[in-house]
């Protein structure tokens, strides 16, 4: 339902949880019968909500197909077209360029402000919460429209700078700047990772730091030598849920570019270009191949992720 | 020596940090500060000036948007309420039934079917959107609010299985054997024991499918059609679409509307949630 969905997926490994399986294997399961039956509803969804349907979109995306008379064969076509659409490039540029920089950015963030409250600060739940609130509303029309307001040739950024003597630029009509009021506003909903670093945080042992104290190291040496290294599970978590909704961002594209992902396609995300494809012109195939090159790019930069870990990412325990 | 020496520089830390965040926050929160004040503004001052405060304070922006649109805010409001509060009840029934099975059952291929639970967390919602959309059209249930509610009942949210069957992992066993060693079979050991003391999670649960179905848009925008079926983020939106140019303080006043509800839900519940996402997944 949600983008924000999924956060603790990766925590423990896909191992079911549940009763201990004594020493001798077993080989009857005690509850088949009442465990389907709680189960039903939600072996029904995965078959009809989620199976089945992606087995068809397959299909679809093998055929033209406009909702209104019966799909058509038409083999790879769908797959061989996108690569000479130039909107579809144009918006696999953009969406690689939102990704790379809203979700470093976003991290950074979240990172420095979760270190800063985590210091025994008074009014902490003040500050977690305020700076949380942003996330929740973030992926709201109203706080599209909001920022549409704030960067617009006469918003408010604009009057601020003009306090200062200096004429602002129109940061929504120009193609060299509204991606990067999309990117800004990505960075602003940095409250859900900074609420999983800070978690983080607490959990780290003191000891490292009151020996890192006696050893007189700064502040900056203690950050990059024993936090940093000891959060990197928290960051590669964060990395692997924001990266994959990044790549799903739709709302302040649409509202802020006024639903054609202009000017001139620089704000085309690429679920923006699969909603005007599939709904706006009903090219139901050709934007079902498109979902499916979205999930394999999605499923290649978690694998990258997942795989490069070994490398960057401490597990202690 | 030591100890006078510590307290005094954590003091003036602490007193830097506090300016730090105080300002950071000013700048994020700034903008919705003055989204409110604005929309409070005659239709001339709105642009004139970054003061947050009106001068003339009035609330005809609240009035003329009202209605704007042709079909009032009450309309959309009530059916984004309606479609959440379903969305809720529909969320809390059958995620508590499939993560109650995951916990507590021991059945043939659980762990295969909780992977794959876990799998779909991580599914762009994209790959199922089109399919979905064709399902639902053949069962023409296209502008209603069905395609809406009925995946929920359905346990489609999986992060909302996996948030529950953390938590009743975390409930003493021995309190359903004794439930079953009095004769309590697993529908009463699930109504009686383990539903009471999920609450916590359960809360949680109501917060988070309210704000997010309340605030979702992609999926009304693509099933909804109908003026008078619209949800208060679709109504918001055809607003900016029709007044683009002419009403921007209607426009405002609106977006302020559409986000009294979440705000006051966050406002209610924000310790409670803050940290339930905190300790989500964090043992």
């Amino acid at each position: 339902m949600s983008e924000n969905a999924g956060l603790a997926v990766l925590e423990p490994p896909a191992t079911a949880p549940g009763p201990p399986v004594p020493a001798r294997k077993r080989k009857r399961h005690k509850h088949n019968k009442a465990g389907y039956a709680f189960l039903a509803p939600w072996l029904i969804g995965i078959f009809g909500l989620t199976l089945i349907p992606m087995v068809y979109s397959l299909y679809l995306s093998l055929t033209r197909f406009n909702l209104l008379t019966d799909p058509q064969w038409t083999g790879l076509d769908n797959y061989a077209r996108l690569l000479s659409d130039e909107r579809y490039l144009q918006s696999i540029k953009v969406t690689l360029l939102y990704v790379v920089t809203s979700v470093p950015l976003k991290l950074i963030a979240a990172l420095l402000v979760a270190v800063a409250l985590n210091r025994g600060l008074k009014a902490l739940g003040f500050y977690r919460a305020t700076f949380y609130l942003p996330s929740l509303l973030g992926a709201s029309v109203a706080v599209s429209v909001m920022w549409r307001q704030i960067f617009s040739r006469d918003g408010l950024l604009n009057d601020f700078l003009a306090l200062f003597g200096i004429r602002g630029a129109d940061w929504i009509g120009d193609p060299r700047y509204a991606m990067w009021t999309l990117v800004l506003l990505a960075a602003w909903q940095f409250g859900t990772p900074m609420l999983i670093f800070l978690a983080g945080l607490k959990q780290l042992p003191q000891d490292l730091y009151e020996a890192a104290e006696l050893d007189g190291a700064g502040r900056f040496r203690v950050f990059f030598s024993i936090t940093l290294p000891l959060l990197t599970p928290m960051v590669f978590f964060n990395l692997v849920l924001e990266t994959i909704n990044a790549f799903q961002t739709f709302t302040p594209a649409y509202v802020v570019s006024g639903g054609l992902g202009g000017p001139i396609d620089s704000t085309l995300l690429y679920t923006l270009y699969l909603y005007l494809r599939g709904f706006g012109s009903m090219q139901m195939g050709y934007a079902s191949a498109m979902a499916w090159v979205l999930f394999a790019v999605i499923g290649a930069f978690t694998a990258l992720y997942f795989w490069s870990a070994r490398r960057w990412v401490n597990y202690t325990d | 020596m030591t100890t006078t020496a510590k307290p005094r520089r954590r003091v003036k830390y602490h007193w830097r940090a506090h300016t730090l965040l105080l300002v950071i926050l000013l700048v994020m929160i700034y903008p919705i500060v003055w989204l409110v004040g604005a929309s409070f503004k005659p239709e001339n001052q709105i642009f004139t000036t970054i003061n947050p405060l009106p001068f003339g304070f009035t609330i005809a922006n609240y009035v003329n948007g009202w209605t704007a649109t042709g079909t009032s805010f009450t309309v959309y409001l009530s059916n984004s309420l309606t479609i959440s509060a379903c969305v809720v009840v529909a969320n809390l029934v059958s995620c508590s039934l499939a993560a109650y099975a995951f916990a507590r059952l021991d059945f043939a291929l659980r762990r295969m079917w909780f992977a794959l639970m876990l799998g779909t967390m991580m599914l762009p919602f994209q790959a199922t959107l089109i399919p979905q959309y064709t399902i639902f059209y053949e069962l023409n249930w296209i502008n209603t609010f069905l395609p809406l509610v009925v995946p929920h009942l359905l346990a489609y949210d999986a992060f909302f299985i996996f948030l529950m069957v953390q938590f009743i992992r975390g409930i003493p066993r021995e309190l359903d054997e004794a439930a079953a060693l009095d004769g309590a079979g697993h529908v009463r050991v699930f109504v009686s024991v383990i539903l009471p003391l999920m609450k916590p999670a359960l809360i949680t649960t109501t917060i988070l499918t309210f704000i997010w179905t309340f605030n979702d848009f992609l999926r009304q925008l693509v099933y909804l059609s109908d003026n008078t079926r619209y949800t208060a983020p679709l109504g918001l939106n055809s607003f900016v679409d029709k007044a683009s140019g002419s009403s921007y303080g209607g426009m405002l006043a609106m977006s302020v509307v559409t986000l009294v509800p979440t705000v006051a839900v966050f406002l209610i519940s924000q310790k409670r949630l803050v940290e339930g996402m905190a300790n989500t997944g964090l043992k």
